[in-house]
């Protein structure tokens, strides 16, 4: 069991957890994931890690709740506990393990889109740490769906941006990267992660602008060590298991169609899920809204 | 009584209803047929059945017991030997083992010493009767490395030896294969699995769940930070094998190990638990192991027309012939010699298809079998809409990557000695099919039982 020391809503729909989980603690590093059950009929949910506290022993998780699992990981409090919660699963990030000489001297962005401003936060941090300046841009739809921007802005130079112009820039975040470029920035490297569509965008950018880009890549998976081979994902002709190749890579190589397509495998039944989680008794799947029930 | 050249029948779900669930196939044994087919015993005292048996349970021994109605003394001889009888009553290939060997098979049937064991052990968990053990700590801590068939077994028996033992999992369910692999109704989960590990830890064994060796905490660090004295790594083959066949990665193409892990680990069969499974129409299993035979019979019952797809013949199938009997008679349909070439994928990016090529067999390869060849120009389609790659898995890699100086062959297998398992690190051992890749769990835990002998001697010197 693992107790959750802090639980806050960041957002509409946007919630943070901070957990006890003193192994993963110990050994974790920016970029990797961890995977949570909520209890005995969960679903295994695989987040990255957005924080962590090596003498605490504590992980900072945050998430968007999708499917039946995840509302009910809205549902628990500060006291309340995880039944599993397992890590670091995947590899650390290439700005934590490369030579540290040449991380040094490269000018990274990051692009963080959503829910996805939580993974970019503690690799902006790790630069911060380590003496090396960033910049970060933080796009949402709407001001209100925005995330971390004190904690953001505190490791990098935070460029802000909306879809609808309610907070920041008023425009995407590859937008605001092409305005930065425009204005004479030069980026070695740029970390982009966030929804799917919005990291394709990005590559799609960032290959005009000839600058290096490394995604997080999400996919569905059950178990996070390489059995179960849910997590394929093709990077340029090869095939990859984003749990334990990645969860990090060329975004330039990524087939993101596909990655996409797979993403939503289980749309429908995980729907009809939810709803009858939902509804609870009076869930019978005779009204027909979920599609009928088995 | 019946036919003495012939076994006690022993009783099965009626194939057209168990195709539609998870409930167990076979019913086991009573007392009274226990007792029966006990009697064909003729307790030879140079007993073949057990060199047979990896872990030399006292067969002969337990029969007898069987035969004068003492369930609870033959329980107790089979637990001196095996710590999950229920589980190798149920799924060790007896015809190759103790049943293989027996001497009554040479004129009529073997007496059926697989379903002798499971009535025992069944008998013995539902009168609440556990091992008898008395033990001694001896103050020396050991570390074991997955909770399946090896690591439950060297673990049990170094409890017995006096040592504080935690076994580490990286799931969240202790049991390995027996919990993630085979299916509910080959091998119950909460009512045979369950159980056998609870008589593991009555033992004094820990076993600590969520811990990924290699990335949560290193064995070098178990070793020099936590106190463990030696390490005996049972982690299994986990890794699926993909064919390397375009369209691999579309919607609706699933490894064996993913398809079995939601429906018998996260229990998707069952509609309380929130995990997803794709209850395919038409689905294509590839490969003709006893992993194939439980996954095309898990999307059965879970509604779909199910094709075994294999390039050699029937008689080639590695599966065991049980498993292939129980496949035909709940509908499976084979197509043998029969190997695909191609996934096809419709523009919504799931499958709807799988492109075949006939083939024939030529002379026997390295492995004895003859060796399927292409027949040129037979390529046809058959129209699926989910396809099942059950390959074969291989050892993963995350822990002989993390370990200083412990040394894999080319196929990833952890080298190790044949009699205790003892690897090029001092103080490790290994065993099961994380050395052997993959094999059944009878030999996993003849191997744990080994490593438990060498890490005695070992931490005794």
């Amino acid at each position: 069991m693992f107790k959750i020391l802090k639980a806050e809503q960041l957002s509409a729909n946007v919630y943070m957890k901070v957990v006890h989980a003193p192994r993963v603690a110990k050994s974790c590093e920016p970029g990797q994931f961890i995977i949570v059950k909520v209890d005995e009929t969960a679903e295994r949910i695989p987040l990255t890690i957005c924080d962590y506290d090596r003498e605490a022993g504590t992980i900072t998780i945050v998430f968007q709740p999708i499917g039946v699992s995840t509302h009910k990981m809205v549902d628990l409090k500060e006291g309340d506990f995880f039944e599993d919660f397992v890590g670091p699963l995947g590899k650390p990030s290439e700005l934590v393990t490369d030579d540290f000489e040449e991380v040094k001297k490269k000018k990274v962005v990051f692009i963080a889109g959503g829910v996805g401003t939580a993974p970019v936060y503690p690799q902006a941090k790790w630069l911060h740490d380590h003496g090396i300046e960033c910049d970060i841009i933080v796009g949402a739809r709407t001001k209100d769906l925005l995330i971390l921007e004190d904690e953001m802005s505190r490791v990098g130079n935070l460029h802000l941006c909306t879809d609808d112009g309610s907070y920041g820039f008023h425009g995407v975040g590859t937008a605001m990267l092409e305005k930065l470029v425009s204005e004479g920035h030069q980026y070695d490297l740029c970390v982009a992660i966030g929804p799917m569509i919005m990291m394709k965008f990005a590559c799609l950018t960032t290959k005009k602008l000839g600058i290096p880009t490394i995604v997080s890549m999400n996919p569905i998976m059950v178990d996070g060590t390489g059995m179960c081979g849910a997590c394929r994902v093709l990077v340029g002709d090869e095939v990859k298991f984003a749990c334990v190749d990645g969860p990090e890579f060329d975004g330039h190589l990524i087939d993101f169609d596909q990655a996409m397509k797979r993403a939503a495998m289980y749309k429908t039944e995980e729907g009809r899920r939810l709803l009858a989680y939902q509804e609870g008794d009076t869930h019978h799947g005779g009204c027909g809204n979920c599609g009928g029930d088995k | 009584m019946g036919d003495v050249l012939k076994k006690v029948p022993v009783r099965e779900q009626d194939p057209k209803v168990r195709a539609g669930n998870f409930d167990e196939v076979c019913l086991g044994y009573n007392k009274d047929e226990a007792v029966e087919e006990a009697q064909r015993c003729i307790g030879c005292k140079n007993a073949k059945c057990m060199e047979g048996c990896p872990v030399q349970i006292h067969i002969p021994d337990f029969i007898k017991e069987v035969k004068e109605g003492n369930f609870e003394g033959a329980y107790q001889v089979i637990s001196k030997s095996s710590a999950l009888p229920a589980i190798c009553g149920r799924v060790c290939p007896q015809e190759s083992q103790c049943e293989g060997r027996c001497i009554r098979g040479i004129k009529g049937e073997p007496v059926s010493i697989g379903k002798l064991e499971r009535f025992v052990a069944d008998w013995a968990r539902e009168q609440g009767i556990k091992p008898e053990v008395s033990v001694e700590k001896n103050g020396k801590k050991v570390a074991v490395i997955g909770s399946g068939p090896a690591g439950l077994t060297c673990a049990g028996d170094l409890a017995k030896l006096g040592y504080d033992v935690t076994i580490f999992e990286a799931l969240h369910k202790a049991g390995g294969v027996l919990v993630y692999g085979i299916p509910e109704f080959r091998l119950p989960k909460d009512g045979v699995v369950l159980p056998e590990v609870e008589n593991v830890k009555a033992l004094g064994v820990k076993i600590e769940t969520d811990v990924i060796i290699g990335k949560s905490v290193t064995i070098d660090e178990l070793m020099e930070e936590e106190g463990f004295d030696a390490v005996f790594i049972g982690s299994g083959a986990g890794l699926p094998k993909f064919m390397g066949i375009p369209g691999e990665t579309a919607c609706g193409v699933f490894s064996a190990n993913e398809y079995l892990t939601r429906n018998n680990l996260m229990k998707a069969f069952d509609p309380r638990y929130d995990t997803p499974i794709a209850v395919g129409r038409k689905v294509a299993v590839v490969g003709g192991g006893n992993v194939a035979m439980d996954a095309a019979r898990t999307a059965l019952r879970l509604g779909a027309e199910v094709h075994i797809v294999y390039r050699r013949s029937e008689e080639e199938l590695p599966a065991r012939v049980e498993e292939v009997h129980h496949a035909k008679e709940e509908g499976i349909i084979f197509d043998l010699l029969t190997n695909p070439t191609e996934i096809l994928v419709g523009e919504d990016g799931w499958v709807n298809g799988i492109r075949c090529i006939r083939m024939e067999l030529g002379e026997p390869d390295a492995s004895g079998r003859r060796r399927p060849v292409e027949i040129p120009g037979s390529e046809f389609d058959i129209e699926v809409d989910t396809v099942i790659m059950s390959l074969g898995t291989s050892p993963n890699p995350l822990i002989s990557s993390t370990t200083k100086g412990l040394e894999t062959n080319r196929r990833k297998c952890i080298v190790a000695s044949e009699d205790v398992g003892a690897t090029s690190k001092e103080g490790v051992f290994a065993g099961g099919d994380a050395v052997t890749g993959a094999a059944t769990v009878i030999l996993a835990m003849g191997a744990g039982k080994d490593a438990a002998r060498g890490i005695h001697e070992y931490l005794s010197r």
